[in-house]
């Protein structure tokens, strides 16, 4: 039976790019509906009523939300290209750390690119001290998968576009490489892999668009 | 099972907590149990999990795992006795995890702030919170279920320790504030899972029993209290 496969994202969204980046890895062929979130079409609604969010994952007319749910759901649908590991251990390892980057690593360096000054630096700070547990884990390691990328490199894959974008906007250090020596390295080997870096929009758009989302923020505090 | 390399540090009248023992009691799967004091953790729990400090977390053999819905998977993953926790289904699990998500992140907290509540403002707006996703989740367990009398189907799963690990305290927060929040003229689908799942035999082994929850917090009331003189 031929599947259908649709993608609902937006085109700068990282949490969207998670799910292009394991059908890509998985060589499956997809349509992509590309959402404007300041005017949600009826679909989105339909399939996500409960968070109203990209990205949505449909496959065969039923809906699937949640990037890492969707993640999870792609490498346990079609089997070849392994995304989490084996063995139940690294498993629960992956899915840790996943969740870890979503609520410790992520909302603060938002924070730090919607505020200025103590906040900003606040957000910077809390950054920087939870990355330091993730350069730990990619000690021997090319990837976070190992040898190839996996399920635990696409959660965090929105590290190895978007934090330079975020620091040339902000002037601010998150990642550098005399401290983050690992975690340098595997944004740039993840970034140069085929498979993502044809992905990803021009940088310039990317500057733009994360401008866009910090100017209205500021505006509100001045 | 051997019980000498398996520990869970955890606290008994802790949700999260129970949420594993549900899944280790439902695969049989013997371990010791060390209760944590949450005002004084211990050197064990610091080290198991300098991430988060928090409760609960599995020790298999030297190896931490954190976080109970990522133990109840592991727990899962790891041991084939007895009936998996989770659906065999790709789409079932998925449907699972969602609302596991769902659950723990946008509806959990809501009970334990109504209940601690001291103003009567902040009361109706969370009551209305908890009443509207209990309605949600009333149209996941139908969907899940599949007319079966569980979320996991014949027999109790994922979804079901999930929910199922706040119902204790579910019924202290209505005694507390008075109101009928499981309250089955409105959801009576889920007033009858909940009535089923807190007879199972493996879950009244483990689920605390309300007085006693009662019983703590009015205790932890009083402690805030005092030192807020």
């Amino acid at each position: 039976m031929a599947e259908e496969l649709k993608v609902f994202r937006t085109w700068s969204s990282p949490f969207g790019f998670r799910i292009v980046h394991a059908l890509k890895i998985k060589g499956l062929e997809y349509e992509t509906i590309l959402e404007d979130l300041s005017n949600k079409s009826d679909l989105l609604l339909k399939y996500n009523p409960i968070y109203k969010k990209i990205p949505v994952l449909v496959h065969n007319g039923k809906p699937i939300c949640e990037s890492l749910v969707i993640l999870e759901y792609i490498d346990e649908t079609w089997k070849q290209c392994p995304l989490l590991p084996q063995h139940p251990y690294d498993k629960a390892m992956a899915r840790f750390w996943a969740k870890f980057g979503d609520d410790k690593i992520f909302p603060p360096i938002r924070s730090a690119l919607f505020s200025q000054g103590k906040e900003q630096e606040e957000g910077v700070a809390t950054a920087v001290g939870n990355l330091k547990f993730i350069e730990e884990l990619l000690k021997g390691k090319k990837f976070f998968g190992g040898d190839t990328i996996g399920y635990l490199d696409l959660a965090f894959g929105w590290m190895a576009n978007l934090i330079s974008i975020l620091e040339e906007i902000v002037d601010m250090k998150l990642v550098d490489a005399e401290t983050f020596p690992l975690l340098s390295a595997w944004m740039s080997n993840f970034s140069a892999d085929p498979v993502i870096k044809d992905c990803w929009p021009p940088r310039d758009k990317m500057v733009e668009r994360f401008k866009g989302f910090r100017g209205p923020h500021l505006k509100k505090v001045a | 099972m051997a019980t000498s390399n398996l520990k869970l540090l955890g606290m008994w009248a802790c949700p999260y907590v129970n949420r594993a023992q549900f899944a280790l009691k439902i695969k049989s799967i013997e371990y010791e149990f060390i209760e944590e004091n949450p005002y004084n953790r211990s050197d064990i729990l610091v080290t198991s999990n300098p991430f988060y400090k928090k409760i609960p977390v599995l020790i298999h053999g030297d190896k931490p795992i954190c976080e109970s819905l990522i133990i109840v998977q592991y727990v899962d993953d790891n041991w084939a006795t007895g009936p998996s926790t989770l659906p065999s289904d790709a789409y079932d699990r998925a449907l699972a995890r969602f609302w596991a998500a769902y659950i723990s992140d946008k509806w959990y907290p809501s009970p334990k702030l109504l209940r601690e509540a001291q103003v009567e403002d902040e009361k109706t707006p969370l009551t209305e919170k908890i009443s509207a996703g209990l309605l949600l989740l009333e149209e996941a367990f139908v969907k899940c279920s599949k007319g079966k009398p569980y979320f996991g189907g014949d027999n109790i799963g994922y979804l079901d320790i999930v929910l199922g690990s706040s119902l204790a305290w579910l019924k202290v927060t209505e005694i507390v504030v008075g109101i009928k929040l499981l309250d089955q003229d409105k959801i009576p689908t889920l007033s009858g899972w909940a009535d089923r799942f807190c007879s199972d035999e493996d879950v009244k082994d483990v689920l605390p029993e309300t007085e006693k929850l009662l019983e703590l917090h009015e205790k932890i009331q009083a402690f805030v209290r005092d030192g807020s003189k």
